[in-house]
């Protein structure tokens, strides 16, 4: 029951949430700040978990598939395809979901709790959509370039190990990551992480939003917003791939 | 002028107002007071639309604000300034973005303007040259000011207060409360302010509802509360021992 009274108001937050806004050019701005606090800020942690999984990846795929008859070039083979089919868009969006889905919940639940929202409310601005939208808009139009960039990344951790700690020959790696790529990956991930960012900023935004109380509680819908975004991002990571690769 | 009608509101089986009916009047500092969890700051939130009340009508300036949408609503709230208990300022933002929102969101006057405007706030509640502090770097009083600031930055016709000194020294309580006082008479605006100090009552209350367990128990003025008989009221307004001092003098 409360499953559905939960969804209810979810929806409802959305319908709010998509409603026209008050003034383009504030919202312009508003977007343009949520494109730097939740995307150019996510940056660092994206490029660094990327090379270090990339280069991982690289190390032991070569430790189980060490055998004469494969070709050392399925390393680099192995690499690119799990970066871009998994990594760059499910894993990155996890870990979105834990900085940026606690970050935005704690944001939004400590305006409602010290009462900013409502001084919003009073000064007759819309504050579900002023707060929440440019969020949205600033995550999808962000997160596939996070992913992209994961993807870039990763491959070079991969090389980088290689030309480190000799795991393959450079050479064959390169060959690797080239051999029988398909575009369609890209694209596929890039769907998935634009669903994924959608659901990460929208969760935390709910949780947020409807915080009552006090710091605790504000904790509290920040955990909840990482969890249930986590949650969803695993269901929909799924869904999305039964959908597109079946 | 704000008029409420049989106003009831309830929380689950609670009844937190309780066919509550008052007049604010235009020009003049309306206060309500009443015990911490009496339902004040629930009367207020329900006039200013924070919640919708379950009977009862609401008018401001013969406008029937609770029956109207939300299009309509926000007409008319743009005509509202409200101070919060908090301050309820942007944390992210400094003290001339503060009070320039409500201008960037509803005006389409040059950033010259609006900075004016904003200066002229300031000025107004004695806090020039902050523009570029954040909340955080502000005290309670500053707050406060600002908080005010930011509330007639669009020439309000309605001015809400929900315990504008709770949390500051008396002194400076006073020096809100006067402001308040000073900006309603000056802008001819209807204000309504929510406190339980006696000493906001005695400075500048030109009506005064008591508010006793949501119902509304005793209207008047601050003269006249020092002389009521009602027991309720009497137990509110003389429960220090100062004021019992007071009294028996």
């Amino acid at each position: 029951m409360i499953f559905f009274e939960q969804l209810g108001k979810f929806f409802l937050l959305l319908t709010k949430v998509f409603a026209k806004p008050e003034k383009y050019r504030i919202y312009y701005k508003q977007t343009l700040r949520e494109i730097e606090s939740l995307g150019i800020n996510s940056f660092g942690i994206v490029v660094i978990v990327s090379v270090f999984v990339g280069a991982v990846i690289t190390i032991q795929t070569n430790y189980n598939i060490e055998n004469p008859l494969l070709p050392s070039y399925l390393v680099g083979v192995t690499v690119r395809d799990s970066l871009l089919l998994e990594f760059s868009s499910t894993m990155v969006a996890l870990i979105l979901a834990g900085k940026i889905g606690s970050s935005i919940s704690s944001e939004i639940g400590t305006m409602r709790v010290s009462e900013q929202i409502d001084a919003l409310e009073i000064m007759g601005v819309n504050s579900a959509s002023f707060l929440i939208l440019p969020k949205i808009i600033a995550a999808v139009f962000f997160f596939p370039i996070l992913s992209l960039l994961s993807m870039f990344v990763g491959i070079f951790g991969g090389y980088l190990i290689c030309v480190i700690a000799d795991v393959v020959p450079p050479s064959d790696y390169i060959y690797g990551i080239q051999y029988a790529f398909y575009p369609h990956y890209i694209s596929y991930a890039i769907t998935k992480v634009v669903f994924y960012a959608f659901i990460i900023v929208t969760v935390s935004s709910f949780h947020g939003y409807y915080a009552s109380g006090g710091a605790l509680e504000v904790g509290r819908s920040s955990t909840k917003a990482v969890v249930h975004s986590s949650i969803l991002v695993l269901l929909a990571n799924l869904v999305l791939t039964k959908l597109i690769l079946s | 002028m704000i008029e409420v009608k049989n106003v009831s509101k309830r929380f689950g089986d609670t009844i937190v107002l309780d066919n509550v009916s008052v007049n604010f009047e235009q020009g003049k500092t309306n206060l309500i007071i009443g015990q911490s969890g009496s339902g004040k700051t629930v009367l207020l939130k329900s006039i200013v639309g924070l919640h919708d009340i379950d009977e009862g009508e609401i008018w401001f300036s013969h406008r029937h604000f609770n029956a109207l949408g939300f299009k309509e609503r926000k007409e008319i709230r743009k005509e509202i300034g409200m101070l919060f208990q908090g301050a309820a300022l942007f944390d992210s933002s400094t003290v001339e973005q503060n009070v320039m929102f409500p201008l960037d969101m509803f005006t389409d006057k040059s950033y010259e303007e609006k900075l004016e405007r904003v200066n002229f706030c300031l000025k107004r509640v004695n806090i020039e040259n902050s523009n570029g502090l954040f909340p955080a770097e502000l005290s309670g009083g500053m707050k406060k000011r600002v908080g005010i600031a930011r509330a007639i930055a669009l020439n309000p016709m309605y001015l809400f207060c929900d315990e504008p000194n709770s949390g500051l020294d008396p002194k400076t309580g006073i020096l809100i409360d006067n402001l308040i006082k000073e900006i309603t008479e000056e802008y001819n605006i209807t204000t309504i302010v929510n406190t339980h100090d006696m000493n906001s009552v005695v400075e500048i209350g030109d009506k005064v509802i008591f508010i006793y367990a949501g119902a509304k128990l005793w209207e008047g003025t601050k003269e006249e509360i020092m002389h009521t008989e009602n027991k309720e009221l009497n137990d509110f307004v003389f429960a220090t021992s100062l004021a019992q001092k007071l009294k028996k003098q």
